[in-house]
């Protein structure tokens, strides 16, 4: 009896790494991106950047596959400095920056795609209609703490911030001509939809996203609002005609030149084909 | 079970009563308030279609069909990790070694800092060490092992209680009759100690199932069925985390695809407790 | 130690392979806090030669665009967040195992064990989602902002309870069956046997749990990333929000370059350090015998 339960715990863990061998062997190894003769696309792309871009070109990428079944389109997260950083490193086919282009940029060829606003939000019960650009200031830089000086209700303000390397939050101090460490704000949030949450959970709060996230939630039932900037109302339509002081292109970016699979899956993003699949996200298409 | 003896009238033992009467209750309270919250609003949205299809319109719409399918996957890869390694060192830590031995020492306080280790850390190791040193990229096998590394620590602790818990006198009538250690290991402490493995299991399944930081660096975003081990797979928890933090609307899906997610665990805690139950009919009698 | 010497009966020898067999698992096991670490360090090598150990106690705040990197503030949030949590989760923990074992009919027991444990299987973003949904609004009508170290101590109480309770439930399980029957013949209460015999007889498992569930509450990122307000700043009130050392890791890394990444890395550092202190300071107050 010795001699078979020797022998069956021997074979239990020899079977074991047989079968995780056995496993990882079956894997068939990725090909890179090529575009065979005869037009028919195959090959894999890999692309990193802004959560904001994300779903979109998430969205474009399944058209696209389907519309070549050979290709794989992988979308990764991760922020628009990451998919800048990716892109130059060789680690990503393409990134996503959800933002206009820095100087330090340069050396990478970008492509935008769609155009997006960047606008205040408040709680849909907040008296208060608009503010100046002026006030804005104040209330974020602490200098103004309470609503009724703005003329809302006695109540103190929650000023919501984005973290540091956002792009909205990089496109919002651009505008106010601010700096990041001036503002004096009682929350910080990550993503969008954690703004938004934020703000209709608070009547006193203020916060600003991207216009298409905020005209999506309140055009569905969430309890906010969005604010004028400089008179001008915030939406989509008012970013698509250009009069939103506060917009901000999308792009996607390569490191040199693209080619190939890469250039094919950038000219199908930037055609009239999924101007539809933009205005879905509640983005704009650029005007041709 | 032996049951005490319950003498109600007496002051102290009301104060107790109460205590623990009301603990159980605000527990529960709490935890129907948060389960229920899931289920109110997911419940609408559950159907087949939903666990079969591919999502459509950045999740809003469609189902989690892939998703569902790369959440197993990572946790087959993980089980099937450190199911082993966590058994063989906690039979190494509770039979093999004696308690103040310094490989036994050193190995309990790395496995104690192990477990301490915050999941974003693991991610981070995960994503360096799994995707890029060892070039598997964004990859279900990266998150697999990452979250084996996470779960390890969990299931060698209490595989180790579960062994330490068994009664000196079998392993001296083991002994006497002559078994070797591997048999004695095998046919009378592992069977013993298997309420203890499965409880380590429960608790590893939970950990890994609700890791979503680790996930998010190694196995990545893409919601497409995975051809194999080394494509990039977006797990329950990631899909979640996306639609309620980062897609506007997304929050009916997310609440139902949390539920799904409550369902697989029920689903793995049940086929645990049946497993201990009726796989195991060579049950040891209690002295 | 029980040794059954030779083994005489098997040509193999097994007892011999089992052991060099686990010995291999078990280095593995063990080395992988140490390639952690090792990792940890070459990533924040940067920083710390770059910056100084003392900048990370003494600059002015944090904010790494302007080249600031004090993490004191985040480490206060850290430490307050998980010694709020864990004074609420252990207790009911406790307790909820308690009541599980000796005091419920044996069908509310089963049900009660079933939710604990599916308690435990439930993501930290749906913690953190419903948090933000439901909790901070309540917290926020009490006292704004909402976002605050009370709300995370909240969230994170509720999540790290699971861990304790079973594992207390587990330790109870395994107190023999000869100290009940002792106390029953001695004629002890219920109250009394479950203080006086049963915790000591399961303190090294209750132990487990408590550690287990502050190195939980240490590193748990996603919910109070959702509910805590990310505010860099040391709080001087429960309704304060505060930044952890977690969060702040997840809501900067994916953007850090440079010597902020490094300096994210120095605070995993501190993290991992913060968790050898817990794991030396439990050592030294049971002095080694929690296994014995």
């Amino acid at each position: 009896m010795n001699q078979c339960c020797g022998f069956f715990v021997l074979k239990k863990y020899a079977a074991l790494v047989a079968l995780s061998m056995a496993i990882l062997l079956c894997v068939p190894v990725s090909a890179g991106a090529q575009k065979t003769a005869g037009d028919q696309l195959t090959g894999k792309l890999v692309i990193t950047g802004a959560s904001t871009l994300a779903p979109l070109i998430a969205e474009i990428g399944k058209r696209f596959e389907s519309l070549h079944p050979a290709v794989r389109i992988d979308v990764q997260s991760g922020g628009s400095s990451r998919g800048v950083a990716d892109a130059r490193q060789g680690l990503a086919d393409i990134g996503m920056v959800s933002r206009a282009m820095k100087e330090d940029e340069r050396d990478l060829s970008a492509f935008p795609v769609a155009r997006d606003g960047v606008c205040p939000i408040l709680h849909h019960e907040n008296p208060v209609q608009a503010l100046a650009d002026e006030q804005v200031v104040a209330i974020y830089t602490g200098k103004i703490t309470n609503w009724k000086t703005v003329g809302g209700a006695d109540a103190p303000i929650t000023v919501v911030n984005k973290a540091e390397g956002r792009s909205t939050l990089e496109v919002f101090l651009h505008y106010f001509k601010l700096k990041n460490v001036d503002v004096r704000a009682q929350v910080v949030i990550g993503e969008n939809e954690q703004g938004v949450k934020t703000v209709a959970g608070n009547r006193n709060a203020i916060g600003y996203v991207s216009i298409g996230t905020a005209e999506y939630d309140a055009a569905h039932g969430v309890p906010i609002k969005l604010l004028p900037i400089g008179g001008v109302a915030a939406s989509t339509e008012s970013v698509a005609k250009g009069i939103f002081p506060l917009s901000r292109p999308l792009h996607l970016v390569t490191r040199a030149s693209p080619s190939g699979l890469a250039k094919d899956f950038i000219e199908y993003a930037q055609s009239k084909a999924v101007h539809d699949l933009i205005r879905q996200q509640y983005f704009v298409p650029l005007a041709d | 079970m032996v049951k005490t003896l319950e003498r109600n009238l007496d002051g102290w033992e009301l104060l107790t009563s109460t205590l623990v009467w009301s603990a159980a209750v605000l527990v529960t309270a709490i935890f129907c308030w948060l389960l229920g919250d899931i289920l109110w609003h997911g419940i609408n949205h559950l159907s087949w279609t939903f666990l079969t299809a591919p999502p459509q319109n950045a999740g809003r719409e469609g189902g989690i069909g892939p998703i569902i399918v790369s959440t197993v996957l990572i946790l087959g890869v993980c089980l099937g990790v450190s199911l082993p390694i966590g058994v063989g060192t906690a039979i190494l830590l509770a039979e093999f070694t004696m308690d103040d031995s310094l490989f036994g020492r050193l190995t309990r306080r790395s496995l104690d800092v192990l477990s301490g280790v915050p999941s974003i850390v693991f991610g981070l190791f995960g994503n360096a060490f799994f995707s890029k040193t060892l070039g598997l990229g964004f990859s279900i096998l990266s998150g697999g092992l990452t979250l084996s590394c996470m779960v390890l620590p969990i299931l060698i602790r209490s595989t180790e209680e579960g062994f330490r818990s068994v009664p000196t006198g079998y392993r001296l009538s083991a002994t006497a009759l002559g078994l070797s250690r591997t048999s004695t290991l095998v046919h009378l402490l592992l069977p013993a100690a298997v309420p203890g493995l499965l409880v380590g299991l429960v608790l590893g399944v939970g950990r890994a199932i609700a890791e979503t930081a680790a996930l998010m660096f190694t196995s990545g975003y893409v919601d497409r069925v995975p051809e194999s081990l080394l494509d990039s797979g977006r797990a329950l928890s990631i899909h979640i985390f996306d639609l309620s933090m980062n897609v506007p609307g997304g929050d009916a899906h997310a609440y139902a695809s949390a539920l799904v997610l409550v369902a697989l665990l029920l689903a793995i805690n049940g086929t645990a407790s049946w497993l201990s139950e009726h796989w195991l009919h060579r049950k040891i009698v209690p002295i | 130690m029980i040794s059954s010497g030779s083994n005489t009966l098997s040509r193999w020898p097994t007892d011999r392979l089992l052991l060099w067999l686990l010995r291999g698992i078990a280095t593995i096991a063990g080395a992988i806090v140490l390639l952690i670490m090792v990792f940890l360090v070459m990533e924040a090598g940067p920083a710390l030669r770059h910056v100084g150990v003392a900048r990370f106690f003494t600059d002015p705040s944090w904010h790494p665009a302007e080249g600031f990197y004090n993490l004191t503030p985040m480490l206060w949030g850290t430490l307050f967040a998980m010694v709020g949590s864990v004074l609420i989760a252990t207790p009911l923990g406790i307790l909820s195992a308690v009541f599980c074992r000796y005091y419920a009919p044996p069908a509310v027991a089963r049900i009660y064990r079933k939710l604990i444990e599916l308690l435990a299987g439930i993501p930290s973003v749906v913690y953190g989602f419903w948090g933000l949904v439901v909790l901070v609004p309540l917290i926020g009508a009490i006292h704004p902002p909402g976002p605050s170290l009370l709300t995370g101590i909240v969230i994170v109480a509720i999540m790290i309870l699971p861990t304790i309770a079973l594992m207390a439930d587990a330790s109870l399980t395994n107190v023999p069956q000869q100290y009940m029957r002792g106390a029953v013949a001695l004629g002890l209460s219920r109250g009394a046997t479950i203080r006086r015999v049963v915790f000591p007889a399961a303190k090294s498992g209750l132990f487990t749990g408590v550690i287990l569930e502050t190195g939980r509450a240490i590193g748990e990122t996603m919910a109070i990333l959702m509910v805590c307000g990310n505010v860099v700043q040391t709080p001087h009130s429960l309704f304060d929000p505060i930044r952890t050392l977690t969060a702040n890791i997840a809501l900067e890394m994916a953007y850090a370059l440079g010597d902020h990444r490094a300096a994210l890395f120095v605070s995993g550092l501190v993290l991992m350090a913060m968790i050898a202190a817990l794991v030396a300071a439990a050592d030294w107050i049971s002095h080694g015998r929690i296994y014995g």
